[in-house]
């Protein structure tokens, strides 16, 4: 790859890579947090609340997340006559469609778990909220490490996607460089680059999170 | 202490409990025996409403067993359970598994609850093991750790579901031993157990299970010598053989 081609265009892929790690940071801990409850919601003692969110993981999981961005950015806001900023209602589409998954994850980590731990703990006298506080979900935090940090991965390869709607993210970026130079392989050969240096980044960073946390 | 009355439990079309009549009085001791599948368990697990009862009323300490929510969680917290298999929380250590109890559910404050939870340690002989982590103690030790764990809440009465079935048979006695000396301050227990030497030496009063029903209950010196039912020698002829 010659250099001056690096040089005139990795300053715009770069800025580009930096709204894809925003974006796919933002709309990850909306998906930690929202999925954390929709997990526990699932398993709920309260079945109302346990089919609800039942049906919006099915849904989420069963509908394209390109239909979903499309209709949270464009669809919602004009049927509401609302002017919403394209990037915050994308963060807020990948939000919404990582916490289902991300729900799946914490609903598996806490089943996963002996029964025995949550009847030891109610036979002590806690409640159901004490019971998985202290005793079901520092356990399952272990459990769901791995598999968050999938899914973190899996976003933030996903926010490519945003791409169609005309936000500048990384691949959006190496699509403008390309037809501007002409030159599509160093273009899309760079930005895989860069996403490859984000994902193994993050996965390496979550694996000495999770041996220190085994180290307990 | 513990009053039941018609208790029946279904799972579904199976009929595991079929109208169990039982009254454990304060201080007693009673161990309950039968072949497996005939419904100890869930009787036991009935008690603190870790299942259900389809059926029939339970009384604890002269009031009604409550539906659920924090009278429930109150009762429970009077009702020792000890398991099987131990059910010690593997993230803490076991000084920590001890204090659980007193500082989740009763607020006690850290400092005090650590002197409680040495104490109970010490009174099953483990207090050298308050830093160490359940996976790094034997199944006797776990277990004792277990019992102090429910001590830890001052119960009214224990209830044991074969304390000592997961053991090797080396580690059965320490952990007897420990049941033994609760036995002699007067806790009232209510035990599963397969350890007839236990029964025998322990007891107040021996149930025999078979078939979700109470077959035939006494002392222990009557049930094992000289029992009324055929059912109760043929199974006291099994086990006493092995
Ligand atoms: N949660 C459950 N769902 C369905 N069936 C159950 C459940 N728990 C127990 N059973 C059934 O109820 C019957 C009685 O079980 P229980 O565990 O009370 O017997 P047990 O006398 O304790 O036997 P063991 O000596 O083997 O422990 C068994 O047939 C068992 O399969
Ligand atoms: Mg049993």
């Amino acid at each position: 790859m010659p250099p001056d081609f690096l040089a005139q265009n990795l300053p715009l892929l770069l800025k580009g890579a930096g709204m894809t790690l925003r974006l796919a940071f933002l709309a990850f801990v909306i998906g930690l947090v929202l999925g954390t409850f929709v997990g526990l919601a699932r398993l709920s003692p309260w079945r109302p609340l346990a089919l609800l969110t039942t049906a919006y993981v099915e849904v989420l999981r069963g509908t394209p997340l390109m239909v979903q961005l499309l209709l949270i950015v464009f669809g919602i806001p004009q049927a509401l006559g609302l002017q919403v900023d394209e990037f915050r209602a994308a963060v807020v589409a990948f939000g919404i469609n990582s916490s289902a998954y991300v729900g799946e994850i914490v609903r598996a980590g806490i089943q996963s778990l002996d029964r025995g731990q949550m009847e030891a703990a109610r036979s002590l006298g806690m409640s159901y909220a004490q019971a998985m506080r202290w005793v079901i979900l520092p356990q399952a935090l272990r459990r769901v490490i791995p598999p968050l940090v999938n899914e973190g991965v899996t976003l933030l390869k996903e926010t490519s996607v945003v791409a169609m709607i005309a936000l500048t993210d990384l691949t959006r970026s190496a699509q403008l460089v390309a037809s501007r130079t002409y030159r599509p392989f160093p273009a899309y050969l760079t930005a895989a680059a860069i996403y490859f240096a984000m994902t193994f980044t993050f996965s390496r960073l979550a694996a000495l999170v999770e041996r220190r946390l085994r180290v307990e | 202490m513990i009053r039941i009355e018609g208790l029946h439990k279904r799972f579904g079309k199976l009929h595991v409990l079929k109208g169990i009549d039982l009254h454990v009085r304060p201080g007693e001791v009673v161990c309950i025996i039968g072949p497996s599948g005939s419904g100890k368990s869930t009787l036991l697990r009935c008690i603190n409403r870790l299942e259900e009862p389809t059926e029939g009323r339970i009384y604890i300490a002269g009031r009604p067993l409550p539906p659920g929510g924090r009278e429930l969680d109150q009762v429970r917290a009077e009702l020792g359970m000890v398991f099987q298999r131990f059910h010690l929380f593997p993230h803490m250590t076991a000084l920590e598994n001890v204090m659980s109890g007193p500082v989740i559910v009763k607020g006690m404050d850290r400092a005090a609850a650590r002197r409680l939870a040495l104490e109970l340690l010490a009174k099953v002989g483990l207090q050298d093991k308050a830093d160490a982590y359940p996976a790094q103690l034997s199944g006797g030790q776990q277990q004792r750790v277990a019992i102090a764990r429910a001590l830890a809440m001052e119960p009214k009465a224990m209830l044991f579901d074969e304390p000592t079935s997961a053991l090797d048979p080396e580690l059965v006695g320490e952990v007897l031993a420990v049941m033994k000396d609760l036995a002699r301050e007067g806790m009232t227990m209510v035990v599963v157990t397969h350890e007839m030497g236990f029964a025998r030496e322990v007891a107040d009063r021996v149930i025999f299970m078979d078939g979700g029903v109470i077959v035939e209950e006494g002392p222990p010196e009557v049930i094992f010598t000289s029992p009324r039912e055929e059912r109760t020698r043929a199974f006291l002829s099994k086990v006493l053989r092995v």
